[in-house]
C-alpha cells in the first residue's frame, strides 16, 4: 500500500467522536493545569493540519511500510484451534513489526508531527517499556533527543527492555514516586511537558490522556483494524464474528476495533488483567471493577478508593498494569458497542504456554491475556465461527516473568 | 460579600499585597494543619490555602507530593480536610480559606455534596488544578451558588481569550503560576513575570494571586510590586518536612520575613 496518500485509507474515515472538545460521550475530555492547554491546543491544530497534509500522510504510510514492516500478516492458529476444539482462532500479528509491538504504530506517527511542529526533544512514559522502546526506536530514527519516565519496579521487571531503550540512545529515568510503576511514569512525564513545553514534544503511548491524545493515538493505531478488514475479506470471504485484544490504556484495542465499529455484527471483547483475581483486589481491572473519575487528563473508568484516591494495581503484565483506561474504551462499554472482562495473572501464562506449545509464538504476556480470552470463548462457540485476536507484542521481554513462575510453582 | 473580596477590597485600600501561604491538611497530621494555619495568620497571611492530598498530584513537583503522601499516610481525607477548616473557623471568623487540590476526590463526593459541606464549614474559595475553565462550568456554577469563590490558574502561556474566561467563569482571585513547571521549581524571573503580568491586568478584573516559584523574601518583593497577592508554599512544606514537631516557629519567622519584604514595596504599587 506504500505510496498512497489518500487520508481515507492512511488514517481512516473518522466517526463522530470525539466532538470537538475532545470527549466521548461523558467521557474523555482535557482535565489539565492551565499551563497545558495552549500546549494541547497548539498540538491539536498541528495533528489536525497534518491529517489533512498529503505529504504528511505519505511520510507515514512510506515508514508504516519500510521502516515498521507493514501490513502485519493475520495468521489461523490451526494447531491452537483444534487442541480448543471450537471456533478458529486467528492472529493479527502485530508482535511481527519492527521493535516487536504496535506501540511503533503511534510513535512513528506522533515523532513525525513532533519533528514538523519543528520540537527536537521527545519525552515518553512507559509501563512494559515497549512504548518506551518504540520511542527511543523513533527518535533515533528521526535524530530527536529522547527521555523515557519509567517506574523503577517496572525498570526491575523488565530490564531487557531498559538496556534496549538506552543502546538506541534514551535516558531513561527512574521514578520513585507512589507505586513505581505505570500511573507514576505518567504523573513524571506530564510534569517534564510541564516544565519543557515550549521544546518537547510528549508521545504518549496509549489512548488516554488529555484530548487530543485518545482520538490522535487511535488514528495512528486504526492502521491494525484498517488491514484486518482487507485481509479477512481476502483470507477467508467474510470478517470475523469476534475480535478480542486486551486492554491496559487500551491502544491496541481501540486499533484493531475502531475500522469495526460500524459493522455492529462483530462483537467486540476488551481482555483486562484480573490480576490475581478481581476479589482479591490485587488486579488492574478499570472497567470491570472501577467507577466513572478523573486522571491523567481525562474522565474514564478509574481504579480508586471510596475517597476518589486512586488505587494500587496489580498484574503480572506492565503493561497493562494500569488504574485507568482510554475514554473511548468506557464510552464503548458504556454504549454496549464494546464487551469487557478480564483475565488472571495465571490464566495468561496458560495462554502463553498454550500458544508457545502449539504455533510456535511467543506472545507478550499482555497479548497473552487476549489469548487467554479467545481460547475460553471458541471452546463455546462452533467450529465455523472466527476469532481474531490481536496478537499486540512478542514475548522475547518477559521470559525473565514467565520463568520466575514456573520456577517459583507459581 | 465573601470574605476573599472583602480582603482583597481591604488590601487594595491600604495599598498592600497580600500574602498566601499554602499548608497541607494533614501534613503531619490535623491537628498541627489547625495549628500551622492560626499561625500563618498570626505572622500576616491574608488568605490561606489549604491543600487536599490527592495519589496523583500531577501539576506538583516532589515536595509538594511528598507533602500529599504523608498527609495521606495520616489518614486526611477530603471530608477531613473541610472539617479542619471547621475547626480552624471556630477560632478565626476573617480570614478566608481557599482549599486547593484535584478533581477526582470532589467529584467523588459530588459537586452539590462538595459545596454545601465546604461553605457550611466557612470554605471561601476552591481551586481545582485540573479543572480548566472550558470543563468547570458547571462546578464553577455549583460552588458560586453557595458563596464560595471558583478560583481557577492563569498561566505565562494564556491567551487573551482563555484569561477572559476564567475570569468570567472564576471569582475571589485568580492564580497566576509565575512560571512554566511545576511547584516548588527554583527559578523564577520576577522581571518576566512582572511584564506578562500587567498584560494580564488589562484583560482581567479580578485580583491576581502570583505563585509557583516564590521561594524567598526577593523573589516576593520584586512580585509584590504588581502582583495583588504573592502565594509561598513549596518553601513551607520544607520546613514542615524537615522538623515537624517545630515547624510552628520556622514557618511564623518566614512569613514574616516575607511580609515585611512585601510591605516594603508598598510605596511602589501603582
Amino acid at each position: 500500500m506504500g505510496g498512497v496518500v489518500n487520508k481515507e485509507i492512511v488514517l481512516g474515515p473518522r466517526g463522530e467522536l470525539p466532538d470537538a472538545r475532545g470527549h466521548f460521550g461523558r467521557f474523555g475530555g482535557r482535565f489539565v493545569a492551565e499551563t497545558l492547554v495552549p500546549a494541547l491546543e497548539e498540538l491539536a491544530t498541528a495533528y489536525e493540519n497534518a491529517r489533512n497534509d498529503p505529504h504528511f500522510l505519505a511520510e507515514f504510510a512510506a515508514d508504516l511500510t519500510h521502516y515498521v514492516g507493514r501490513p502485519t500478516p493475520i495468521y489461523h492458529a490451526r494447531r491452537l484451534s483444534e487442541a480448543v476444539g471450537g471456533a478458529q482462532i486467528f492472529l493479527k500479528r502485530e508482535d511481527l513489526n519492527h521493535t516487536g509491538a504496535h506501540k511503533i504504530n503511534n510513535c512513528v506517527g506522533q515523532a513525525l508531527l513532533a519533528r514538523r511542529m519543528g520540537k527536537l526533544r521527545v519525552i515518553a512514559e512507559t509501563g512494559a517499556g515497549q512504548h518506551g522502546v518504540a520511542t527511543a526506536t523513533v527518535a533515533a530514527r528521526f535524530g530527536l533527543a529522547c527521555v523515557v519516565y519509567m517506574g523503577a519496579e517496572d525498570m526491575a521487571r523488565q530490564s531487557p527492555n531498559v538496556a534496549r531503550m538506552k543502546l538506541l540512545g534514551a535516558e531513561v529515568v527512574p521514578v520513585y514516586s507512589g507505586s513505581r510503576t505505570l500511573k507514576d511514569a505518567l504523573n513524571e512525564a506530564l510534569r517534564d511537558w510541564v516544565t519543557n513545553v515550549r521544546d518537547t514534544f510528549y508521545i504518549i503511548g496509549t489512548v488516554a490522556g488529555p484530548h487530543p491524545y485518545p482520538m490522535m493515538v487511535r488514528d495512528f493505531q486504526s492502521v491494525i483494524g484498517r488491514e484486518c478488514m482487507h485481509q479477512m475479506a481476502e483470507l477467508i470471504g467474510r470478517q470475523p464474528d469476534v475480535v478480542v485484544a486486551c486492554v491496559g490504556g487500551g491502544s491496541n484495542a481501540m486499533g484493531i476495533f475502531y475500522p469495526y465499529l460500524p459493522y455492529e455484527e462483530v462483537r467486540l471483547v476488551g481482555v483486562e488483567a484480573a490480576g490475581e483475581g478481581i476479589e482479591t483486589g490485587r488486579h488492574a481491572a478499570s472497567l470491570t471493577a472501577g467507577r466513572p473519575g478523573v486522571l491523567h487528563g481525562n474522565r474514564t473508568y478509574v481504579l480508586q478508593d471510596e475517597n476518589g484516591q486512586i488505587a494500587a494495581t496489580h498484574s503480572i503484565s506492565a503493561g497493562l498494569d494500569y488504574p485507568a483506561v482510554g475514554p473511548e474504551h468506557a464510552w464503548l462499554k458504556e454504549s454496549g458497542r464494546a464487551e469487557y472482562v478480564a483475565i488472571t495473572d495465571s490464566e495468561a501464562l496458560s495462554a502463553f504456554e498454550l500458544l508457545c506449545r502449539y504455533e510456535g509464538i511467543i506472545p507478550a504476556l499482555e497479548s497473552a491475556h487476549a489469548v487467554a480470552h479467545a481460547v475460553r470463548l471458541a471452546r463455546e462457540l462452533p467450529r465455523e465461527r472466527v476469532i481474531l485476536v490481536n496478537l499486540s507484542g512478542r514475548g522475547d521481554k518477559d521470559l525473565g516473568t514467565v520463568l520466575a513462575q514456573v520456577k517459583g510453582g507459581a | 460579600m465573601n470574605r476573599i473580596d472583602e480582603t482583597f477590597a481591604q488590601l487594595k485600600r491600604e495599598g498592600r499585597c497580600g500574602l498566601i501561604p499554602f499548608l497541607m491538611a494533614g501534613d503531619p497530621d490535623a491537628v498541627m494543619t489547625v495549628e500551622l494555619m492560626h499561625t500563618a495568620v498570626a505572622a500576616g497571611a491574608n488568605v490561606l490555602e489549604v491543600g487536599v492530598p490527592f495519589s496523583d498530584p500531577m501539576a506538583d513537583g516532589p515536595t509538594v507530593q511528598r507533602a500529599s503522601e504523608r498527609a495521606l499516610a495520616s489518614g486526611m481525607t477530603l471530608r477531613q480536610a473541610i472539617e479542619l477548616v471547621a475547626r480552624f473557623r471556630r477560632d478565626d471568623k476573617i480570614t478566608p480559606v481557599v482549599l486547593m487540590g484535584y478533581l477526582n476526590p470532589i467529584e467523588t463526593m459530588g459537586w452539590p455534596k462538595f459545596a454545601e459541606t465546604a461553605a457550611a464549614a466557612g470554605v471561601d474559595g476552591v481551586l481545582t488544578v485540573d479543572l480548566p475553565p472550558e470543563e468547570g462550568e458547571e462546578a464553577a456554577r455549583i460552588l458560586k451558588a453557595t458563596g464560595i469563590a471558583p478560583i481557577f490558574l492563569l498561566a505565562p502561556t494564556s491567551t487573551e481569550a482563555r484569561a477572559r474566561l476564567a475570569a468570567e467563569r472564576g471569582g475571589g482571585y485568580l492564580y497566576y503560576v509565575s512560571l512554566t513547571g511545576v511547584t516548588g521549581a527554583y527559578h523564577l524571573d520576577p522581571s518576566a513575570a512582572i511584564k506578562r503580568l500587567e498584560e494580564m491586568r488589562r484583560w482581567v478584573g479580578l485580583p491576581i494571586a502570583v505563585g509557583f516559584g516564590v521561594r524567598d523574601a526577593s523573589s516576593a518583593s520584586a512580585l509584590a510590586a504588581v502582583a495583588d497577592a504573592v502565594v509561598v508554599g513549596s518553601r513551607l512544606l520544607e520546613e514542615i518536612e524537615r522538623d515537624p514537631i517545630h515547624a510552628s516557629s520556622q514557618v511564623a519567622e518566614f512569613l514574616r520575613s516575607l511580609r515585611s519584604a512585601i510591605d516594603s514595596r508598598t510605596e511602589d504599587r501603582p
